[in-house]
């Protein structure tokens, strides 16, 4: 950092300061401290004591299980599709990568409800195809098994992207040295191109985990019903039964999870890192002929879709469009019902929307117009300072939602000084956690944004007289607004059906919509349950849509669905 | 008034010494060539002098007030300078016309005013027809001239240009010197212009610095640069020079004579030389010709003969000395065999003063 800066550039840096500080270092602060030190001092015996508890070694456990095995199961589904997308000459690939990758962009407890009802002894779509489940017994889903398959299914796409994008960046030259050395196409890809691509596979598979370890939806919505506690659902439990008072231990909980996070996300990092095989001119990609096989694998592939997306959804729909659950659909008991409570008829449910939207798009906004001021600062102006804002941005996103929700409790619950009231309770401390958590999303692109303009375009404004305010708002805004869209975008997104982070915020006079399907499902309305988890579909297609409509003003390859 | 003083200007980074206790004087109005190898310092004190860095000791002083020193600096917008860079640094959202008006916007300039300025501007460079393109639809000379007309119609006071002719290819290169000889007598501005080839630096400026790991090694005229050169580095760096071992130096008048491989020459020598034993001697291409019939010279062995069109280039080794290498042009019509022996005079030659 310059030692001198200009007065504007302190101002604006020292807002940034207090907006990390207080809406990310200070709560997460917090939390560890009341974990550590529950009562002022290091009591580390309270710690262990916790951990070693049956409830908590048991859900430690759980979590382990779950999260290794699916993150084995994506990488097996993500690298099988990104090979195929990327090294074949299977057809339809745009419209095969855009299905593919779309579970990633529906809430995981949409996701959850949709494979619950698909597989439900009544399930509308089996009953069509002419199959049944035995009625009676457990749901085949509710168990670590279900779990396991639904965040594999989660995930896969998470690892396609990091595979895909490694095996793109894999330079010609060494697949053509390898042919010309006599390798033919399927030796060359086990050889050659997957071991090339091993450090992106991996980069991958660590999100995986990361990811797995905090979804909140699946492991809610299939876990709690299992009796098959994991970490995050032990802490959901426990803070619904026993409420603030259950904040010190649960604090020890988030901290131990965190911990986990943060050692998958420093591998995950380290690989990525190790992958980065930067070679300029990459030629033509390398196209294997699939030759006879070529029906059969696009049939294969498409078959997947239809299994692990079509009826699913399908049987979401169905249920959404019927009276009560377990009816069959057909043309008699069609009914919009669902859709009218709730998109009029249950206040709650609209004003869910309506408070998510309303939070979303303030979010966005906010974050925005921060995340291009934050990036000046990191690309350009480095420093320590800069680089700890930074750190703490990019935790925030990375430790589970509700972990940032522990955190802004433990932080938000005694009232604030000055004003004297408490946002605990409120849309405000939704609001609050929500900055805190997509700050990194909404960062990333712009980083890139920043690191694509050439400083001078800056130097040239500012020897013009340009102040720092004056050179933002004339040149450096409009050239990286682009990338601070495509960052809003995905934030509104996440943000618009997220549930882990405000499972444990909302309260009677401030819900989110994300939570609703848990909480309508939990209540036993699962028509219900599936009409808004339709709704919150057509949301993200219809983001999706737009997004895409235009993409071409975006930065390239910001919008994951795009082959 | 608005000439620059540079006081003994360090700057650091990382713990290496990128510019090292570098002094000049820059008179107001005068045309500066910063000359050296690449990685010298020369962009590192254009963003010394324009404000982007703060040095790490040493002032910078424009007109009579001190811009830079380690404790304050006057950061660029303040300073009433202005850059061309080398990639132009065009704003592309911006029309040309936007691109050359907007110190003045920032000024406070009626936009009546902004539009006169910028089309004068833009004349100087005839430029005035392009005024509405982008940036992206102009070519690389005609973006190089529009850098130039933002610079101008800011008005500044002291303009500093970092290489600007090198992305420019051969031919738009000699256009644009042209241009920018034009462009400093319009303007009377100080001009600090950056530069690894020496060529332009010759053609353009009034004084040259050259520059050398950071250290400033000479700040002369053109002609006594290439004249007298004040260490090897500078009379290897300036016109091709070539630099010779001589015995014997004896101060003579406003010359010397010293004995080049065993046969004494006179040579031009700093008033205050002393007699030596030895000394290095800077000898130019152009000061070496093959010896006529019957004249006494040196003799070398010729290792390779290159046709350049209008002379021959000769290098070859010297006897005396098979370790050093010469180059010596002669008129194309001469046959030269290679390996052949040759008898080579010195007509001119300047000894390079003893290390302080
Ligand atoms: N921001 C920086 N951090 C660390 N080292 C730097 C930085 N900027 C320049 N240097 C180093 O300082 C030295 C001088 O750099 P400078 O850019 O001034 O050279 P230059 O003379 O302009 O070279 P060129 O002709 O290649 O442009 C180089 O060794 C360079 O690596
Ligand atoms: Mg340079």
């Amino acid at each position: 950092m310059p030692a001198l800066l200009p007065k504007a550039e302190w101002v604006v840096l020292g807002l940034l300061v207090i907006f990390v500080a207080g809406l990310s270092f200070a709560p997460l602060l917090r939390l560890a401290i009341t974990a550590i030190a529950p009562a002022g001092v290091i009591d580390l015996g309270h710690v262990a004591e916790l951990l070693w508890k049956k409830k908590v070694l048991t859900a430690s456990t759980n979590t382990l299980v779950v999260a290794l095995v699916s993150t084995i199961l994506a990488m097996v589904l993500g690298t099988i599709a990104a090979a195929l997308t990327v090294l074949t000459d299977m057809r339809f690939k745009t419209a095969w990568v855009f299905a593919f990758v779309l579970p990633l962009m529906i809430p995981p407890q949409v996701t959850a409800l949709a494979w619950v009802q698909a597989f439900s002894p009544s399930s509308p779509v089996l009953g069509l195809l002419g199959l049944s489940l035995h009625d009676g017994g457990r749901h085949p889903l509710y168990s670590p098994g279900g779990i396991i398959l639904l965040l594999g299914f989660y995930h896969a796409p998470l690892v396609f992207l990091t595979v895909r994008a490694a095996l793109r960046r894999l330079p010609a030259e060494l697949v053509e040295a390898a042919r010309a050395a006599g390798a033919t196409s399927w030796p060359l890809i086990f050889t050659i191109i997957l071991p090339l691509a091993r450090a992106g596979l991996f980069a991958g598979a660590a999100l995986a985990f990361v990811s797995s370890i905090s979804n909140f939806g699946i492991q809610a919505m299939l876990g709690i019903p299992a009796r098959y506690p994991t970490l995050i659902t032990l802490i959901y439990q426990q803070m619904n039964s026993y409420g603030p008072s259950a904040l010190a231990d649960m604090a020890v909980l988030a901290l131990l999870l965190s911990t986990l996070t943060i050692v998958g996300v420093a591998v995950s990092g380290w690989l990525g890192q190790r992958g980065d095989v930067r070679v300029d001119g990459i030629g033509r990609s390398l196209e294997i002929r699939l030759g006879r096989w070529r029906p059969v694998v696009e049939a294969a592939s498409w078959l997947f879709i239809v299994l692990t997306m079509a009826l699913p959804l399908s049987a979401l729909v169905a249920t959404s469009l019927v009276n009560g659950f377990g009816q069959e659909l057909s043309w008699k008991t069609l009914t919009l019902v669902n859709y009218a409570n709730a998109l009029v008829h249950q206040a709650s449910i609209r004003n869910a929307f309506l408070t998510s939207l309303l939070l979303t798009s303030v979010t966005v906004a906010i974050l925005m117009v921060v995340s291009l001021f934050m990036a000046y600062f990191i690309v350009w102006k480095r420093g320590p300072l800069v680089r700890l804002l930074h750190l703490f941005s990019e935790l925030a996103y990375a430790l589970p939602g509700i972990i940032l929700a522990v955190a802004m409790i433990l932080f938000f619950l005694k009232p604030l000084p000055f004003l004297g009231f408490s946002i605990y309770g409120t849309v405000w401390i939704i609001l609050a956690a929500y900055l805190s958590s997509f700050l990194a999303l909404a960062l990333r692109p712009v980083l890139g944004g920043f690191a694509q303009i050439d400083r001078a375009m800056e130097e040239a404004a500012q020897v013009a007289g340009a102040g720092f305010l004056a050179r933002m708002h004339d040149v450096i805004i409009p050239l990286v607004a682009p990338a601070a869209v495509a960052g809003g975008v995905m934030v509104f997104m996440s943000a618009l059906n997220e549930i882990q982070v405000s499972i444990l915020l909302v309260s009677s006079n401030a819900r989110t919509i994300g939570p609703m399907v848990v909480f309508l499902e939990e209540g036993g309305s699962s028509t219900l349950a599936a009409a808004v988890g339709c709704l919150m579909i057509v949301a993200v297609l219809i983001l999706m849509l737009v997004a895409t409509r235009f993409s071409r003003y975006l930065p390239k390859g910001v919008l994951p669905w795009q082959n | 008034m608005t000439d620059i003083v540079i006081n003994d200007l360090s700057k650091m980074y990382g713990g290496k010494r990128v510019l090292d206790c570098v002094a000049m004087h820059i008179a107001d109005g005068e045309f500066i060539a910063v000359l050296g190898p690449s990685g010298c310092g020369k962009t590192t004190l254009l963003r010394l002098l324009a404000g982007f860095e703060t040095p790490d000791e040493g002032t910078i002083q424009l007109g009579d007030r001190i811009v830079s020193s380690r404790e304050a600096n006057v950061p660029p917008e303040k300073r009433n300078i202005g850059i061309v860079f080398q990639n132009y640094a065009l704003w592309p959202h911006m029309s040309v016309a936007d691109n050359v008006g907007y110190a003045l916007k920032i000024a406070g300039a009626s936009s009546q005013e902004r539009q006169q300025r910028s089309r004068d501007a833009l004349a100087v460079v005839g430029m005035e027809n392009l005024a509405e393109r982008a940036p992206s639809d102009l070519s690389g000379g005609q973006r190089q001239r529009v850098a130039l007309a933002r610079c101008l119609a800011a008005k500044p006071s002291v303009m500093l240009l970092d290489e600007p002719l090198a992305n420019l290819d051969v031919h738009l290169r000699a256009a644009m010197e042209n241009e920018f000889v034009r462009f400093h007598r319009h303007t009377g501005a100080t001009m600090v212009y950056i530069t690894h080839d020496q060529s332009e630096a010759m053609a353009l400026a009034d004084r040259i610095a050259v520059i050398d790991r950071g250290r400033l090694v000479q700040f002369d005229r053109p002609r006594d640069l290439y004249r007298e050169p004040q260490s090897e580095m500078v009379a290897r760096f300036i016109g091709n020079g070539q630099v010779l071992t001589v015995q014997d130096v004896r101060p003579d008048a406003e010359a010397a004579i010293v004995s080049i491989f065993g046969k004494d020459h006179r040579v031009r020598a700093r008033r205050s030389e002393q007699v030596r034993s030895s000394a290095r001697l800077s000898v130019h291409t152009s000061a070496m010709r093959l010896a006529q019939p019957g004249e006494d010279g040196f003799a070398g062995k010729v290792e390779r003969v290159i046709y350049r069109g209008n002379h021959s280039q000769v290098d070859f080794l010297v006897t005396a000395e098979p370790d050093l290498q010469l180059t010596l042009h002669a008129p194309a019509d001469v046959a030269i065999p290679s390996d052949d022996t040759i008898q080579v005079c010195i007509s001119d030659g300047w000894v390079i003063p003893a290390a302080a």
